[in-house]
């Protein structure tokens, strides 16, 4: 079967899946896209969501009419506090990131390669927008989780040997959940923890460039 | 001694000069200091450099100073939302040093506290950390960076009191204490002038040493995007 047919899971899927890997009382920063799905599977675990621009305890999006310009998260979007809720400037903010505080980042990827090595924020001939609190985040988190589809468009492997894209981080992802299943970087390359509804670990070699041990 | 202006323009009488180097405070549209920009505008002050996290968009925040071509270059993590940007960087007119948002934040805190440079495994092994010092501690490469040292800051505070005390609201306080602790000046516009001992000292969000001048106005606050659930009817 050719890989461009195998569907696998969607992308609540996946964000259910990344859900599993946050533990009770752990802090959390979720990326843009589909990380951001990922507060709707956290359940009764007590999770703290980080939003880098200065707030720990964020709240979903406000009702209608009490929208506030004051309150917004790292993408700009207005959302709401809780009672857990607390707010502090930049330099703080990514303190308690580079320091090592927060415990997981959930975020999205261009590429990611079998050392851990991600790119997800310049595609060089392209637009440039800047790596925003990127690069911090993978640099800092206790386990960085990537969740992106395994193929692009063209329906080539984003899991690479070596990222072709300029890099976030070098060495820093932990754990790749892709429409395909479940890989975690290891010494030696990756390991296939977990294979995606209707899909076998062959499919996800046949649809992988990188090294799977 | 007196920190209270009139308005945004008076405020910046005197402080500004062609090629300066500003830090300002905001997040994307939030918390930014609008009317001190504003002001930078019609003040004409040109060849500007702006350590700022973002460029605001084409109509507004540091957006306005692209329109009329006052800035020479920006320092920030991500431009992503202003056209008139991109037109000028990708035509040369406009010099642009990505920085990462926590390295920046980290730079300015630095500046202010006086400290020139930090070491910092953010961006070890990408283009940020080329001609860069690396140093090695417990197996763990880190870079060098260097503290901001600004010529002027400008800052946006929910409320001051008339020695500068500054109190933050909610998310607008973003990049405003470490932009306000790096400038040899630091300029505040505020919502509310309150008189000395209005405000609890032990809830003073950036200490009145750090701010030399205070301005109150009106303030669009500008939302870049609205997001809204609905209510559940019954």
């Amino acid at each position: 079967m050719m890989a461009s047919e195998i569907k696998g899971w969607g992308r609540n899927q996946m964000a259910a899946r990344a859900a599993q890997e946050l533990s009770d009382g752990m802090y959390v920063n979720l990326g843009i896209g589909i990380p951001t799905l990922v507060a709707n599977y956290v359940g009764d675990k007590d999770i703290t969501l980080q939003s880098e621009n200065g707030m720990l305890g964020m709240g979903p999006f406000p009702f209608e009419g009490e929208e506030d310009p004051d309150l917004i998260n790292a993408g700009k979007q207005t959302i709401t506090e809780l009672n857990r809720t607390s707010y502090f400037d930049s330099a703080t903010s990514f303190g308690m990131i580079r320091g090592g505080k927060i415990a997981a980042a959930v975020l999205g990827a261009m590429e990611v390669s079998e050392k851990g090595d991600l790119a997800n924020w310049m595609i060089p001939g392209k637009l440039v927008k800047g790596m925003g609190g990127a690069m911090d985040l993978v640099a800092g988190v206790g386990r960085v989780i990537v969740v992106m589809d395994h193929t692009n468009k063209h329906g080539e492997s984003k899991v690479l040997k070596e990222c072709s894209l300029p890099l976030t981080g070098k060495a820093v992802v932990d754990l790749i959940i892709t429409n395909l299943g479940v890989l975690e970087v290891g010494h030696k390359g990756l390991h296939i923890l977990e294979c995606a509804d209707g899909v076998t670990p062959d499919d996800i070699r046949a649809a992988t460039e990188a090294t799977i041990v | 001694m007196n920190k209270i202006y009139p308005n945004a323009a008076a405020a910046l009488d005197g402080v500004l000069h062609d090629g300066m180097l500003i830090a300002a405070g905001g997040f994307g549209l939030c918390g930014i200091p609008e009317l001190l920009l504003a002001a930078i505008r019609d003040a004409g002050t040109k060849d500007l450099t702006f350590a700022s996290n973002n460029a605001g968009v084409d109509d507004f925040g540091i957006g306005i100073l692209l329109q009329t071509r006052q800035v020479k270059k920006m320092i920030s993590s991500y431009v992503g939302e202003n056209a008139e940007f991109m037109r000028q960087y990708l035509s040369g007119e406009l010099e642009l040093e990505f920085n990462p948002q926590g390295t920046l934040a980290e730079r300015m805190r630095a500046g202010g506290c006086g400290i020139p440079g930090f070491y910092t495994k953010t961006g070890v092994g990408t283009v940020i950390s080329e001609g860069k010092e690396v140093k090695s501690w417990g197996g763990q490469d880190y870079i060098l960076e260097e503290g901001i040292f600004a010529d002027l800051s400008i800052v946006k505070a929910w409320k001051a009191d008339d020695t500068g005390n500054l109190i933050f609201r909610k998310t607008a306080r973003n990049f405003n204490p470490p932009a306000a602790m790096c400038g040899k000046i630091c300029v505040a516009e505020v919502e509310e002038i309150v008189p000395r001992g209005s405000l609890d000292p032990d809830n003073i969000h950036l200490p009145g040493i750090y701010v030399h001048r205070i301005v109150q106005g009106d303030h669009e606050k500008r939302i870049e995007q609205r997001t809204v659930r609905q209510k559940e009817t019954a």
